[in-house]
Order: structure tokens, then sequence, then C-alpha cells
């Protein structure tokens, strides 16, 4: 099966919403159905080729070419195939995904992942605030998958996440693991103030020093053995978790005592 | 003009019972004959009375609180687009105005009673009623927790407490009078709830809330309000509350009043994991005391949001949860909370109020004393009624319902052993002829001439959920509102408020004691008369 590519020809003056950029909606139709599919430009109903240019039909594999960073909803609740992206994306990026795989070259907006359930979100540069949360007034974010960010990340990272691994490869804003229920949260360049405030459940891993809450009680220095089943899961992606006791052990905090929360944060001690 | 030919008429309040006769309409009203119009042909189809919601919370402060706290539900819930005849909106837990009009004419219930409304937020409950089209509304004024009837009350001025509730009724353009947790939530404020009718409210001397209860529903009696008082009982929710109940029933002392969602006060045990069915006790009770309705706040499984006026549950609810809890400050007059919920089949409590309901509507004999409600948002939303009628029609399906709840369920439960079905004729009466008749609203649930042409017809389906939620034609005040699935007319409803007489020396008692805790003024604090929109006055037949 060949792939659709698609390359912007119009930045959109306000933000486009294009939850139809998805193999879901692709795989079956032709050329011209795809060309045909609404987006809305703000409350205008427009078609796809009033911004893009298509090429290729029938497939579950889209390729996205431009600075699409007003380009919101890629992925939205996809379930299968893939999409690669060469440029920057918007908002909402594989929100409610079920499936798949999603690879950026580039930035992306707030909201990846939100409230996804399964499949893959990599994002080569940088990220938005609010990955992998869940929406504001819901109970849950993700409920599970792989969220990859190789820059920084925003707010709020894995706000009430339930399941599933972030991982952040630059350094992360304020309320990483906000209301955190569980899952867990890779941090390989720390991240600023309140991690893990009101955190319930769930594991965050700061590969570097960050400053603790006060309601975070220290616990012991130790290398979990469940390192070894998490750097094994993360080695095919890139990520280098360190795990050997020799490698240097990681202090343990739990909390947030004011929920009162079972949460844990390990901290990497450096040497 | 309308003429409705072949139907089989279900009308409880003139003993009809599936006969197939012809309906005439002219001016909104039925007529004895008409000339002319157009005709509709009903034969096959049945033909019911508009549906009459005695107890819901669908305009505002509270509900609109509830929309604002769960914006979870409005991405997920059923969106209104606008068309040329409907305006947009949204459904869910806690609809939109518009959408309530939508959903409630939809379903076929043309009249509702917005059952819980502070004086203080009774502007902006009656701009939300001017925006819920097509059904007719009344509403019900908080007074049992009002601070200055509270201490007249204290100190036995009756006359004077009687005076300043008619003046409440008239300043908040209200229909008549619901008590909350009676000196509970003036309790709250202390920090205390009020469980023992016979103990003196916190913050109070001698008052206590069975003095509340004699008096308020005497009050409502001696103004001769068409709906008597409307009673939210002490003790909500809590297990073994039917003692509280009972107790409360008792203070009536003969006198009329209506019991608002009894299934959430209907529970014996001493704790959560004694928690059983008290039902027999309590629809015995009504069995044998004509002087009191209810309406059965049956719980529905799934995701609500709960509203109340009863602060202190909400904030035990809250602490039971953990969820979202809203809570508002109503001044002197009462208190609000709001905490999102959901009814689970596999939670032994849920599964109990569940039973509860649906005990209630089958326990008790005279279907015009038990009314459908869900206690709408509380219980269940009311869209889903359709869902209880069906629960009430079907034995088999309830005991079917029945085998996906906890083991531990068996022996605090009567449900199993009722086989009782209601009949269609029972139906009409439960969810209009009965609720109308309480709500003294004479002209409503009844097809006789002279009356409100509001009608339901539907098309005979052996899926009675199926054919309630799906009328074929809606007729609202003569008009055909719904036809096939579609909404082909929104007009407005009217609004039913009463001004019963009091001594014009009150403004002048009030307003001093007024000025002295309120944060707002005196002069603004009644609804004029211009804000409502299409009111109906209604009468009151004071005790001479």
């Amino acid at each position: 099966m060949s792939k659709i590519t698609l390359r912007l020809k119009e930045q959109p003056t306000v933000p486009l919403e294009a939850e139809i950029l998805s193999p879901d909606t692709f795989a079956e139709l032709s050329n011209d159905e795809i060309r045909s599919k609404i987006v809305y430009h703000g409350k205008r109903q427009c078609r796809l080729d009033d911004f893009f240019d298509v090429d290729g039909e029938r497939s579950d594999e889209l390729e996205l070419h431009g600075d699409l960073h007003r380009v919101r909803w890629i992925g939205r609740e996809m379930s299968r195939g893939r999409i690669t992206v060469h440029g920057s994306v918007g908002m909402h990026l594989g929100a409610y995904m079920k499936g798949g795989e999603i690879e950026v070259h580039g930035n992306a907006s707030d909201w990846i992942g939100a409230e996804m359930r399964r499949g893959l979100i990599r994002v080569h540069g940088n990220g938005g605030g609010q990955i992998g949360a869940g929406y504001r007034g819901s109970l849950k974010g993700m409920r599970n998958g792989t969220i990859i960010v190789d820059g920084s990340a925003g707010l709020e990272v894995g706000m009430r996440m339930r399941r599933g691994t972030i991982v952040i490869g630059g350094p992360a804003k304020d309320f990483t693991g906000l209301q955190m229920k569980g899952g867990t949260i890779v941090l390989l360049s720390g991240a600023e103030i309140r991690t893990g405030a009101w955190m319930m459940r769930g594991t965050i891993i700061s590969m570097k020093p960050i400053p603790m809450l006060p309601t975070f009680t220290y616990a012991c220095q130790y290398t979990p053995d469940f390192l070894k089943v998490y750097s094994r899961q993360l080695k095919p992606l890139g990520i280098d978790l360190p795990c050997d006791s020799g490698d240097g052990a990681y202090e343990l905090y739990s909390g947030d005592a004011s929920v009162p929360g079972k949460g844990e944060i390990l901290v990497r001690q450096a040497g | 003009m309308l003429r409705i030919t072949g139907g089989k008429i279900f009308d409880p309040a003139n003993g009809i019972d599936g006969e197939v006769r012809e309906l005439c309409v002219s001016d909104g009203k039925f007529a004895a004959s008409v000339d002319g119009g157009r005709t509709i042909d009903a034969a096959g189809m049945i033909v019911f009375p508009g549906g009459v919601d005695v107890h819901t919370h669908v305009a505002g402060g509270a509900i609109n609180f509830a929309r604002a706290m769960t914006p979870e539900d409005h991405r997920r819930t059923q969106a209104f687009i606008r068309s040329q005849s409907r305006r947009s909106g949204l459904g869910g837990m806690a609809p939109t105005t518009f959408a309530t009009g939508y959903l409630y004419a939809g379903m076929g219930w043309t009249t509702v009673n917005e059952a819980a409304v502070p004086v203080l937020s009774a502007r902006h409950t009656h701009e939300e009623l001017g925006d819920i089209p097509i059904v007719d509304k009344a509403t019900c004024v908080l007074m049992a927790n009002n601070e200055i009837v509270l201490d007249l009350l204290e100190n036995g001025e009756y006359e004077r407490a009687k005076n300043v509730v008619a003046w409440y009724i008239w300043a908040a353009k209200s229909y008549g009078v619901k008590a909350v947790n009676p000196g509970g939530v003036a309790a709250w404020k202390w920090g205390k709830d009020a469980k023992q009718l016979t103990s003196a409210i916190e913050g109070y001397s001698k008052l206590t809330p069975g003095d509340i209860v004699t008096q308020l529903a005497m009050i409502c009696d001696d103004l001769g309000l068409p709906h008597p008082m409307h009673l939210h009982c002490n003790n909500l929710g809590a297990p073994g509350n039917i003692s509280t109940t009972l107790d409360t029933l008792q203070h009536l002392e003969g006198h009329r009043a209506h019991i608002a969602h009894s299934q959430y006060h209907a529970y014996g045990g001493d704790d959560w994991d004694e928690m059983r069915s008290e039902t027999v006790q309590l629809a015995e009770y009504f069995n044998t005391h004509p002087n009191i309705t209810t309406d059965a706040g049956a719980v529905l499984f799934g995701d609500t949001v709960t509203i109340t006026a009863d602060g202190p549950w909400q904030h035990l609810l809250y602490k039971l949860t953990g969820r979202k809890w809203g809570n508002l400050d109503i001044e002197n007059e009462t208190g609000c909370g709001i905490v999102p919920y959901t009814y689970r089949p596999s939670n032994l409590v849920n599964a109990i109020q569940w039973a509860v309901g649906l005990e209630l509507l089958l326990l008790i004999k005279n279907p015009w004393q038990v009314f459908l409600s869900t206690d709408h948002p509380n219980g269940g939303c009311f869209w889903r009624y359709p869902e209880i009628i069906q629960l009430l029609m079907c034995a088999d399906f309830r005991n079917e319902c029945l085998t996906k709840l906890p083991d531990k369920i068996k022996g605090r439960i009567t449900l199993p052993e009722l086989d009782r079905e209601y009949t269609l004729y029972e139906i009409a009466t439960a969810m209009s002829a009965g609720p109308a008749r309480a709500l003294g609203l004479h002209q409503k649930g009844n097809l006789g001439v002279g009356c409100d042409a509001d009608i339901v017809i539907y098309e005979e389906d052996d899926d009675v959920a199926r054919m309630f939620s799906h009328p074929r034609y809606v007729i609202k005040g003569g008009e055909i509102v719904i036809e096939d699935g579609d909404i082909r007319a929104t007009p407005d409803g009217q609004e039913f408020i009463v001004k019963p007489s009091y001594d014009p020396g009150t403004d002048e008692f009030l307003q001093p004691l007024f000025e002295d805790c309120y944060t707002m003024a005196f002069e603004n604090y009644p609804v004029e008369m211009e804000r409502m929109e299409n009111p109906d006055i209604r009468d009151c037949v004071p005790n001479s």
C-alpha cells in the first residue's frame, strides 16, 4: 500500500480544525474523496484541498509536510496506521488515540495524546503543555500508550494520567504529573517546580535533581528492579534509562501527602 | 383547530382507560366538537395527556453551576445544532435551557416543576425558565432554612411567619413552597446537621425540624396554595433514615404534603455495609394516608450530577467519592451543593437505591399518590424516564436487570418478590394526571373539555422504552410541536405563579431585617412582574 502525502499550500490564518487527518478516515477513500473532506477554518467549513495538496489514496500511512502549527487534532481518535509529519504541528496531536503511530519531525503544541488509550506518539522537537493529560473536567488522562518528546515540555505533563508512559527529553515546566493516577513519567532533564502535586499513584522518574514539594517524604535510596523492565521497553525507542545498581542509585520520595496519595518520585543521584 | 381520531385514549382524570374516542381541540383547549382544521388519524396509536414532572431541577443557580462544573459531559453528549426552528444546545447530565425544552417535549412531557428556588436566585431562575421552550413551568421557593422565617417560628409568631412566607412566594414569583432538610441547612452554617425531628436546631434554643415541618405545612394549607408543601425530608441518603422519614410524616399532623424523591428516604440499617430497603414500611404509610403524595426519585445506573439545596449532604457525598464538589453560598436562605456522581450496579449501595425507587413505585398502590421522577438530575437524567416506564411495565425485564446486581443484595431488597406490572392507564396516572393533580394544575394531565390541549401520541410498540422515548406526535396547547421525531414548533410555555394574600405591613417588617444582613438592596430583591415571560397567576383558596 502506498502512502498519502499532504503538503500545506496555504497557511491558515486562524486554527484549522482537521480531525479528519487520520488513517481511519483516509484508508478507504479515493484521492478525490480525500480532497473533498471537510476541515474547519475557524467557524468556516472548507475543503481539505483548500489548504493541502494531496497525493495518493487508500492508505493508512499519511505523510504531512509544511508548517502545521495552526493545524489541530491531527490523528484524533486514530486506531491504526501511521502519520509522519515533517514540520511542526498544532494542538491536540493524537488526542483520544486508540492505536497506530505518530512521528513528528518538528515541534508539537499542547495536549499531545490527551486522553489517549493506546499507540505511540513521538515528537522530535519540543512539546507543549498537558501532554497525555485529561481534558478539563475529565477524571482521567491517558489510559495507556506511549508518548516520547525529545525536547522540552510545558505545564501539567501527564495531568490525571491513569496508565501508560511519557518520556520527556528536555526540561519540563511546572506541575508535571499533576493529580496523576497511575502510569510513568520519565524526565531525562528534570522539571521545574511542583512536580507530582496531588499525585495519587504512579511513578515519576527524573534523571536530574528536581525541587520537591514539602508534602513528599523521603523514603530511601535504591535502584528498583522494575526499572530493568522499563529500560528494556524503552531501549528500542532510543531511550537510555540507567537501571544497573552500579550505575548509581535513585532517591525515592512518596506522596503527595496532601491528597493523600501513594505516588512515587525517583530522582537519580549524580555520580 | 385539530381533531384526533381513532386513538386509544388513556385519560385517568376522567376514568377513560383505553377507549377509542375522538379528541377535538380549539383555541389550545379541548372542545366538545370542532369544525375544520387538521385531522390526525391516530388509529392504532395510544393517546396520553402530556407528561407532568412534579419534581425536577432545570433552571437557576444550582443547575447552572452543575453545567459549568461538568465540561467533560459536554464533550461527549448529544449536541443540538442550530436550525430554522431550533436553537443550539447540549443534552447530557445537565442540559442547557433550550435543549431542556426540546428534550422534555421530545419525550412527551409538557409541564415541569422546578422544585428548588431560593428567593435570591429567583430572578436568574425565571430568566432561564423563559428560555426553556414548549413546556409550561412552575417553581417552588425554598423556605425551611430561611433564617427570617425560622426566627419567627422560634418566637412563636405563626401569623407573621405566614405573612412573610406569602410575601416571599410573591417576591420569588413562585408557585409553591419547598422545604429542604428543614433546619439542617441552617445548622450546617454552624458545622452541624439536623437529623432528629425533635431536637433543637443548632443556633436556635427551641425550634426543631419537626416544628418547621408542621408549621410550614400548615402555612401552605392556610394560604390555600394549589400545591401543598413540597418536602425534602431530613437525613437524606443515610442508612437507617426510614425512622426520620416516618417521624417527619407524623409531624404533618394531617396536613397535605408532597414528599419529594422518597427513594432517598427509605433506607434501613445502621451503616453503609448494613444498608437495606425499608420501602414496605414507607409504602404502607402512603397507602394509609391519602393526604400525602410523593415522587419516586428513582435511580438509574450511569453518570449524573447531583445538585441539591442540602449542603451538608453534598459535603458528605464529596467526602465519600472524592470527586468534584461545588458549594454555593445563598446567604440567609438555604445552601447548595453540587457533586458529579456515577451510580454503578456493582456498588451495593447504588444497587439498593435502584431497587428502592422501583419498589416505592410498585408498593404504593394508588398511582395518584406516587409519581415518576428521578429527581433530575440527582437519580438520573429526566430524558431517561422511558427506561423507568419499561422497568415498571415489564416484570421480566426487571428480573433480568436484577441478575446483574451483586449477590450481597439478597435479603436487603423487596423488588424480587414484586410481580406487579403497571398498565398504560397507571403509567398515564403516574406521569401526568397524578402529578398534575398534586400540583393543583387541574387544567393539566386531563383530556376533558376545557382543559389545556397537551397531548402525546405514541405508536404502539412492544419495546416500551422505545415507544415512550419516541412519541409520534406531541401537541402543546393545541399546537403540534413534535411530529415523526422532528421538532415542528417551539412555542413559549407559560409560568404558573400564585399571589397569596399577606398583610401589607410585611414590607416594613422585612426591610430592616433584610438590610441588616443581606448583600443586596431590598428594592432589588423581589422579581418584578415585568421580568416574567407569559405568567399565569393561579388562584389560592385560603382556609377561612
